[in-house]
């Protein structure tokens, strides 16, 4: 009746666990009963949780992406800890079995959850605001998207309390994420939530894509577009490119599992070579699908805090083409050890190399943008300079690294685990925060709260340095990724370091908590208020419109004329006389939560083999496509004089501020 | 074509929708297609190199017949977009194949596993 699942599933002999749960369940009822006491479900539902509005999605995803921050970060801290006390003879306060739990959930939750969820955020609240669209070019199919990664969400933290995840690393490398050698549920949890949050991503492709070519204001050609935007379309070619391949390794590794097939298992001709570099193919343009849009907001915030245009908009268009195109030819580099020869390495360590052309161009187009500038020390310029030195020394290693001679010295290595957190914090993270902290005001009409937003920074720069030079220098010391205790005296001075380190970084991520809180707090003093929609004398057209701004967003569709044309706009002070109009809106619809949660109840069926639960979660998935299809109540019109009101409140408040 | 419009989901611009004669050729061929390939392996009439090679044209025939009948592909000026796109998910296929090929080739090749 419930397939593997029987109550020996429920680990109680873990104390941490229990504890997490119970942690997990008093602040979920704190959070449920206070929505239920001030009586706000009906409004949860009808304008978030049901919201097709690109910026409610855009916050929420960025809320789910901070709440995963949160147990990534957890993950990261037990490590760092069981590392600096199992030395010696001493097991350390995890034992294998659960260590490599927390290894493989940090490494997949940071990635899926976090990082592509912040970014999906940002691209949601940007994007079209940035091209001056009323909504994506599917605005059911964005709430679908959010809702498949959100209950992937969920079911990877179910495995927590109910089962176990995966011990394999976050890739489930073959052979021994195969049955033979990972006979419980913990691959297919990893399985069944990568791949549903997988078809989220997909989809956020789709509509990225065809929002950007075929949405953007009237007269904005291609290389008129924010940089921002720019990198969000070449993230979203990536991702249409590139998902599609991790969905059919993923796909084939469940046949193996499933239906004892042999694509990567050791015996009867499966390969587990092609499995590497299958889940290569993906996870290289996986890596500049995350970067690329960070590289966007340093743009937005490098030019906008210096006062100048970008420096060389043309070959940042370019470099990041190039990155795009060249990021699909380097897959091999993550296994030079494979057993290669020489032309595949070669090859495939010179395409690595290359890359470094254009983001060193990148990097130098930001410093000459900054030359000469009169740079506003605000807190989204101390994370982009704070990126620019630690990103450049990621980058550097990352081309020793590219070197297949030193990479076989190196590969699996702390140097290398060292090598890609600074390239994915120095980079990915510091560029998300700063488009947070940048972006904020705009979507909920305040600022975040500068004092602790430079708090934040410096813990998680010092912090930075500290958990991450000493696992180069371990990595050096041949220490490799992945030990659950060691014995060796000079790795242990270098865990020690790295753990104050982590407890630095731990108090950069509370004095973000504690930014967010005070900023709420503090809403209404009038130097946090954003009256006028442009707080920072922004160069693109999010800053023409209110903050927040109405669901349609732009009252009138502007007329772009170049690079940066509203800025040009406000310097020569013309304004728009184009006549107000009905505005075609698209319904909130359940649709989207309905089919993620057929899913999550398809997922977690398929991971527990109760195959009647299964078929009933793809009955409703499918259920619900059918009658969200035959709905033709799918749009509204906003009359006319509901958006001469706004803008005529608008235009009071712009008034009564100047008259201040 | 309005904005508002295309973000309701009712854009039309830039597409061609087929006709049922046109979806019912298509689905024809790609049964007969289909069927082909399954032939060409049960028959035991060629040798396996061949018959990879047979069921792989085969495939490629029918990628064509899809993209053309269900995809509604055509060389028109409004779908420049749609063939870029094509284009470019044809190089990555072909980028992602040969260069697996190539790298399981040198390496069974250097480890002397052939």
């Amino acid at each position: 009746m419930l397939g593997k699942l029987t109550f020996s599933a429920i680990p109680l002999d873990v104390p941490i666990l229990v504890g997490t749960f119970i942690g997990v369940a008093v602040v979920g009822a704190a959070v449920l009963g206070l929505v239920t006491y001030y009586g706000k479900w009906g409004y949860l539902w009808r304008e978030w949780l049901t919201s097709v509005d690109h910026k409610r999605l855009g916050v929420m995803y960025i809320i789910l992406a901070l709440v995963m921050l949160f147990r990534g970060f957890a993950d990261a801290v037990m490590m760092r800890t069981q590392l600096a006390l199992a030395y010696n003879g001493n097991p350390g306060y995890l034992p294998p079995h659960h260590y490599d739990q927390v290894f493989s959930a940090h490494g997949t939750i940071m990635i899926f959850f976090m990082a592509m969820a912040f970014m999906t955020g940002l691209f949601n609240i940007v994007v079209p605001l940035q091209i001056g669209a009323r909504d994506v070019a599917f605005p059911f199919l964005n709430s679908l998207s959010f809702w498949m990664t959100t209950i992937s969400a969920v079911l990877i933290n179910v495995s927590l309390f109910i089962g176990e995840f995966a011990q394999c690393g976050w890739l489930a490398y073959p052979p021994i994420s195969e049955l033979k050698f990972s006979p419980g549920v913990g691959i297919d949890y990893y399985i069944w939530a990568v791949q549903l949050s997988g078809v989220g991503t997909l989809l956020t492709g789709v509509n990225f894509f065809t929002t950007i070519i075929k949405m953007r204001a009237p007269g904005m050609d291609l290389m008129h577009m924010p940089i921002f935007t720019w990198t969000a379309l070449c993230a979203s070619v990536l991702i249409m490119a590139a998902f599609p391949v991790l969905t059919v390794t993923l796909g084939c590794l469940s046949m193996d599992r499933y239906f004892g097939m042999h694509f990567f298992t050791n015996e009867a001709g499966g390969s587990v070579m092609l499995y590497l570099n299958m889940i290569w193919c993906w996870g290289h343009p996986e890596v500049y699908i995350l970067v690329l849009p960070a590289f966007g907001v340093f743009s937005e915030v490098t030019s906008t805090f210096s006062g100048k245009p970008l420096f060389g908009y043309a070959t940042m268009v370019y470099a990041t083409l190039s990155i795009t195109v060249l990021s699909f030819i380097v897959w091999v580099h993550h296994f030079f050890t494979m057993g290669a020869g020489p032309n595949v390495n070669a090859f495939f360590g010179i395409m690595t190399m290359i890359i470094a052309v254009p983001t060193g161009v990148k990097i130098f187009n930001w410093l000459f943008t900054m030359y000469k500038g009169r740079i506003e020390f605000h807190s989204t310029m101390y994370w982009t300079i704070g990126f620019m030195i630690t990103f450049s020394i990621g980058g550097m290693t990352g081309v020793m690294m590219a070197m297949p001679a030193a990479d076989w010295v190196l590969h699996n290595s702390l140097f290398l685990i060292a090598h890609f957190h600074n390239v994915i914090i120095g980079g990915v993270y510091f560029g998300y925060v700063a488009g947070m902290n940048f972006w904020f005001p705009k979507v909920f009409g305040f600022k975040l709260n500068e004092a602790w937003g430079k708090r934040a920074f410096y813990c998680w720069f010092v912090g930075f340095y500290l958990a991450f030079v000493p696992l180069y220098i371990a990595g050096f010391e041949g220490m490799t990724r992945r030990l659950n205790h060691y014995d060796n005296p000079d790795w242990h001075v270098q865990m020690l370091i790295a753990e104050v380190g982590v407890l630095t970084i731990a108090c950069g991520v509370v004095c973000q908590l504690v930014q967010i809180y005070v900023s709420i707090r503090d809403r209404n003093l009038p130097q946090n208020i954003d009256y006028t929609g442009d707080p920072w004398n922004g160069r693109t057209l999010e800053w023409s419109i209110s903050s927040p701004p109405p669901a349609y967003n732009f009252a009138v569709l502007p007329d772009i004329h170049g690079i940066d044309s509203f800025h040009t706009e406000k310097e020569m002070g013309r304004g728009t006389h184009k006549p107000l109009t009905d505005i075609h809106m698209p319904r909130n619809t359940a649709a989207g939560f309905f089919v993620g949660a057929f899913s999550f109840v398809l997922g977690f069926a398929a991971v527990w083999h109760i195959w009647w639960m299964a078929a009933l979660g793809l009955i409703g998935v499918l259920l619900t496509v059918i009658l969200r299809s035959n709905d033709n109540d799918i749009d509204y019109y906003v009359p006319v004089s509901e958006v001469t009101r706004d803008v005529e409140a608008q235009s009071r408040k712009l008034m009564a501020q100047a008259a201040e | 074509m309005s904005h508002a419009s295309s973000s309701a989901g009712h854009d039309v611009h830039g597409e061609s929708h087929g006709s049922f004669g046109s979806y019912l050729v298509g689905f024809v061929i790609s049964v007969v297609l289909t069927a082909a390939a399954f032939a060409a392996v049960m028959m035991h009439a060629m040798s396996p190199g061949v018959t990879i090679g047979v069921i792989s044209a085969l495939a490629v025939v029918q990628i064509f017949v899809h993209v053309i009948y269900f995809l509604h592909m055509n060389g028109s000026s409004a779908q420049a977009w749609n063939r870029i796109c094509f284009f470019f998910a044809v190089g990555c296929c072909l980028i992602i194949v040969f260069g697996v090929l190539f790298v399981m080739h040198d390496t069974s090749m250097n480890m002397m596993s052939r």
